[in-house]
């Protein structure tokens, strides 16, 4: 019964070649580095889950958005865990995508022909730094507002258009309602709108060029 | 190919990674439906018996405004709202407290003790000093809050509105 639901599924969705090729992929002999990119992809969904669970109470706005996250922790059942897994999930991202950088790296794995799953992969990269500073803002306490105070000054140092770029990172002078709101948009819809993107291509690449072997001596 | 009575590795892959799948969805998905239902299960009180203080302060044939705030937690929201109550004590121990709402539009009534009756700003609505309507819009009379005497403390019942 359950066969002849997928043949005729089958026919008429091409599911096998699909799985053929994204999963039933050839592969070189690897090891458990190769794993990061699959764990990095885990931890988007973890995190794009967690967080849109977590847009269910929080208010993005400096009078509520303390009190909110407290509601979350405290008042809702398991709002501890939610929020729990988002916090040190998107630490855990950022290690492993890093890491999973550097075995690209040391593995050479970036040549030709697969330079431009180097690039978005470098855009993935900036992307996951973005998600982690503008979220970092969002618990609106004094570590958040400190932090970004610091990171919005960073880009004023460069000439001439420096004090510019501050003022557009925070909407204005200082770290006001304007910022908190903007980097909550960055944080929700804009870079994960990049990273969707970005990792389709991505992963589009690695299906069409496969992953590269490990260097041997005689490379 | 003869088939062995032994699980292939390929078999035992499979049922693991599904199994260990299915638990990490259970260990997000289970919590996931509390976290969003949570506060709907967990309504708030809203009736409660206040005490308005010794009924040896309201004078008798005379209605007396008290006046109180309370205040309502909504997630991480709080509202206060304040009420007034006109407590009228026709005897010693006869007492009916009233709220100081207009029936028809919710404006607050005074007790006008000259011309003994509880007045409307909004629309001139009056009504007697025993709650009823005597002239203007107001479709009832004053409503009531239950109350009760207990130890010589005049307490009401706040229901919700």
């Amino acid at each position: 019964m359950t066969s002849k639901v997928m043949n005729w599924l089958d026919e008429r969705l091409g599911l096998t070649g699909i799985y053929d090729s994204v999963l039933d992929r050839n592969i070189p002999k690897v090891n458990w580095w190769f794993t990061l990119g699959s764990a990095s992809l885990f931890l988007v969904g973890l995190q794009g889950i967690t967080g849109i669970f977590l847009t269910v109470y929080y208010v993005p706005s400096p009078d509520h958005a303390y009190d909110s996250i407290q509601y979350i922790m405290n008042g809702v059942a398991y709002g501890w865990l939610i929020r729990g897994i988002h916090h040190w999930g998107a630490t855990l991202m950022v290690i492993v995508v890093f890491i999973h950088m550097l075995r690209t790296f040391y593995c050479a794995a970036y040549k030709y022909p697969r330079e431009l799953t180097w690039v978005t992969g470098v855009v993935l990269l900036l992307a996951t730094l973005g998600m982690g500073f503008t979220g970092y803002l969002l618990p609106m306490n004094q570590k958040a507002y400190w932090a970004t105070t610091v990171g919005t000054e960073i880009p004023g140092t460069i000439p001439i258009i420096g004090p510019f770029l501050t003022q557009v990172l925070r909407g204005g002078v200082g770290i006001s309602a304007v910022t908190l709101a903007r980097f909550f948009s960055l944080h929700i819809w804009f870079l994960p709108a990049l990273i969707a993107l970005t990792i389709g291509i991505h992963m589009y690449l690695i299906i069409r060029l496969g992953i590269s072997y490990i260097p041997t001596k005689e490379d | 190919m003869t088939k062995s009575p032994h699980m292939s590795r390929r078999e035992f892959v499979t049922i693991t990674v599904g199994a260990l799948g299915a638990i990490m969805a259970a260990v997000i998905g289970l919590p996931a439906i509390g976290y969003l239902l949570s506060p709907a299960l967990r309504t708030q009180k809203t009736d409660a018996w206040i005490a308005l203080g010794s009924l040896e302060n309201y004078p008798v044939g005379e209605p007396t405004l008290f006046t109180f705030t309370r205040t309502t937690v909504n997630g991480w929201e709080r509202t206060a709202n304040s009420y007034g109550v006109y407590v009228y004590r026709k005897t010693e121990d006869q007492v009916t407290t009233f709220a100081n709402l207009c029936t028809h539009l919710s404006c607050r009534v005074t007790w006008q003790d000259d011309e003994q009756v509880y007045h409307c700003p909004c629309h001139d609505g009056l009504f007697d000093i025993d709650g009823i309507v005597v002239k203007g819009p107001p479709p009832r009379p004053l409503f009531q809050y239950p109350n009760k005497i207990e130890d010589g403390i005049l307490s009401i019942q706040l229901e919700q509105v």
